[in-house]
């Protein structure tokens, strides 16, 4: 049937395509355009005198859309012309966007390298002039460990509970709020959860915190609502028949919760902890608030000042000098470093343990 | 046979129906517990800092909305948010203003523009990029933009001086000012308000792109006609996220602003401050009673975030509701 359909109206159809189709430009006419938009925005740069080669692009690229919409809107219409402008557009803000985010990266990169070694990994700032060369960060890490760890071990199963009391048993007026709260907390700045503790602090004891232990509250805090709500976003992945089948069973609904759903979902449960973390081991804000910062290697998080990379980082820029400088972008390189292996893992783990739905 | 099969047949539909389990009863009570403990937690948040704040703000001299200064430790103390206010909003709203178009630019770049093969892994860096900590935006800031941004501020104040707001007042000073925390806040929240852009976009549902497609229209006319419409609440929610983040943001603010009680019109003047901004600037120095005063200040911006949050929120459930894509 369609193989004579097919056969028979090619022959009538000859002139048609000429109708149908109205004029294009060349598939090469935007290369040219911006090849001639270029020689254009460089030639007045360099004839204005403009020094910056920033003003030079900007001119370049003013000229290609302009350019490239009157060219169209002559050749095929000012809708053709409009839909060029906004694809150069959307072109052109991805590449605004990627400079800053790649050059950040790089100079950290390059300036981090810089004093990164093994003794900068391993000793402290004890006894090192802040306008001096050397120490490291080895406090700061033991801090931002100790502290981040604990806020896990907190945030961790509240989070886990909350989202199973969510998807598992929540109905009604209580569960309404706190889905709606989990959502405003996520938008908790951090200085304000440093804040509540530091008030909680001195309404309950008396007077200011300086320990990890009142660091890792605030962190908790923080990473609570990100617990939840990826948690139960994997919860609602697992597939109603896994729970009906066990309950079908006999078995007790908390037990399918453990043994059946939290199982299913354990990968991606997981990952959201993990980028919860690799959330919590930047914040600055808290830590100086409420952990004060230290130069000496402190293990115990519950009483003294401790240090935390982010922190570290902050007061080694504070000190405004070259050494420290160094110190500071080293301490940016291998907090960088750690918080996005923490990511690359926790969504390797997330695509490997996947829950397979729907077949 | 059948007299011995009747009566467990019969009994286990009475016991299911009675019979709780210990195990049941302590697990879901725990579960609830966490949930209401969350409740708690956001209610104490705003219980101890008003107890906090209100303490502070009862002996302050001058009006806490309308003073410039923040000296809590002068005798009387006076201290007020108005030149924090100023700030915030200020360079909240730049970094709106630069942040959305672009981050939209990048959201439909990523789902409509880009080679198919290059979509995913930009939306992956771009993940990732939203996980870098703040403190290292802030260090980044401080010593590459702010030198970096020197000449956009000449030439904004060589040619735009006359609308006031670029007006610079020393051509010569660095360029940490609320200009300069803006862009740095935009590229701050670009990564959060891509993902959240991107992950409504795709929800576009495919019929409607292909209807216009089918219709004779170009790529930009289904954009803005089937697929802007249908995810406009959606980034305007992903914007207040982000709008929400920019807020409270500090370390990158406190890095980069060189801050002073003063309240200018002139956005590229090195003046001015921050709520969070401010907290961390005069923590180090502030007695107890200073730190109550901050806390007010921290009350505040905890208010100013918890509507916006709230507002995104509400905008994102009522879409929920109403949206067919899912129906």
């Amino acid at each position: 049937m369609s193989h004579a359909s097919s056969d028979a109206k090619p022959t009538p159809r000859v002139p048609a395509p000429d109708k149908l189709s109205s004029r294009r430009l060349p598939r090469w006419s935007p290369l040219a355009i911006a090849v001639g938009a270029v020689a254009i925005g460089a030639a007045i740069g360099a004839g204005a005198g403009l020094s910056s080669h920033i003003q030079w692009g900007l001119i370049a690229l003013a000229l290609f859309v302009l350019g490239s919409y009157a060219i169209t809107a002559r050749v095929e219409g000012t809708r053709q012309a409009k839909d060029r402008v906004a694809t150069s557009l959307i072109w052109s803000s991805f590449v605004v966007a990627v400079i800053p985010l790649y050059s950040l990266v790089q100079t950290t990169i390059s300036k981090g390298v810089k004093v990164l070694d093994g003794t900068f990994l391993t000793h402290s700032m004890n006894n090192v002039l802040t306008i001096q060369p050397g120490g490291g960060v080895y406090h700061a890490i033991i801090g931002t460990l100790e502290q981040v760890g604990i806020a896990t071990v907190i945030a961790a199963p509240i989070g886990i509970l909350t989202a199973v009391y969510l998807v598992e048993y929540g109905r009604g007026t209580l569960a309404k709020w706190v889905t709606f709260f989990v959502d405003v907390m996520t938008g908790v700045p951090s200085i304000v959860a440093g804040l509540f503790i530091l008030s909680l602090w001195f309404v309950l004891v008396g007077s200011a915190p300086a320990s990890g232990f009142a660091g890792s509250l605030a962190l908790a805090i923080l990473m609570l609502p990100v617990v939840v709500r990826s948690t139960e976003e994997m919860l609602k992945l697992v597939p109603n028949e896994l729970r009906e089948a066990s309950l079908a069973l006999g078995v007790p609904k908390w037990r399918t919760i453990t043994k059946v759903v939290i199982p299913t979902a354990i990968g991606g449960i997981t990952t959201g902890v993990m980028l919860a973390i690799s959330r919590i081991a930047g914040e600055s804000a808290p830590i100086a608030l409420l952990v004060f910062g230290s130069n000496l290697i402190n293990t115990n998080p519950f009483s003294g000042p401790q240090s935390s990379l982010p922190y570290y980082i902050y007061q080694q820029y504070g000190n405004g000098n070259d050494p420290s400088y160094n110190r500071a972008w080293a301490a940016a390189l291998v907090l960088i470093a750690f918080v996005m292996i923490l990511n690359a893992v926790a969504r390797g783990i997330a695509r490997w343990k996947a829950p397979k739905t729907g077949r | 046979m059948t007299t011995i099969e009747t009566p467990p047949a019969a009994a286990p539909p009475r016991k299911a129906a009675t019979v709780t389990r210990a195990g049941d009863r302590v697990f879901a009570a725990m579960s609830r517990g966490s949930g209401i403990l969350l409740l708690v937690v956001m209610a104490a948040i705003a219980v101890f800092l008003t107890v906090r704040a209100a303490s502070a703000i009862s002996k302050d001299h001058g009006n806490f909305l309308t003073t410039f200064e923040w000296t809590p430790s002068l005798n009387p103390p006076v201290f007020g948010i108005a030149v924090l206010a100023y700030g915030t909003v200020v360079s909240s709203i730049i970094a709106m203003l630069i942040a959305v178009p672009i981050a939209l630019g990048i959201a439909l770049f990523i789902t409509h523009y880009a080679p198919r093969r290059l979509g995913g892994p930009i939306a992956y860096v771009i993940d990732l990029l939203a996980a870098v900590p703040s403190i290292i935006y802030g260090l980044w800031g401080a010593l590459f933009l702010v030198p970096h941004l020197k000449g956009l501020n000449l030439w904004l104040d060589n040619y735009l001086s006359w609308t006031v707001i670029f007006h610079k007042s020393d051509p010569n000073s660095a360029a940490r000012s609320l200009f300069t925390v803006g862009i740095l806040l935009a590229i701050m929240i670009l990564p959060i308000i891509t993902n959240v852009s991107r992950e409504v976009i795709n929800q576009v549902p495919k019929m409607h792109q292909e209807a216009a497609l089918a219709l004779g229209a170009t790529r930009w006319e289904v954009i803005r006609l089937s697929v802007l419409p249908f995810a406009r609440s959606g980034v305007i929610s992903a914007s207040m996220l982000g709008l929400g983040r920019a807020l409270g943001e500090t370390m990158a603010v406190a890095t980069v602003l060189s801050a002073s009680p003063v309240l200018s019109a002139h956005i590229l003047d090195p003046v001015g401050g921050t709520f969070s901004q401010n907290i961390v600037a005069k923590f180090g120095e502030a007695d107890e009673f200073g730190r109550d005063a901050l806390i007010a200040s921290g009350l505040v911006l905890f208010v100013i975030t918890l509507l916006v949050n709230g507002a995104a929120r509400l905008i994102i459930a009522r879409r929920k509701e109403y949206s067919g894509a899912n129906a």
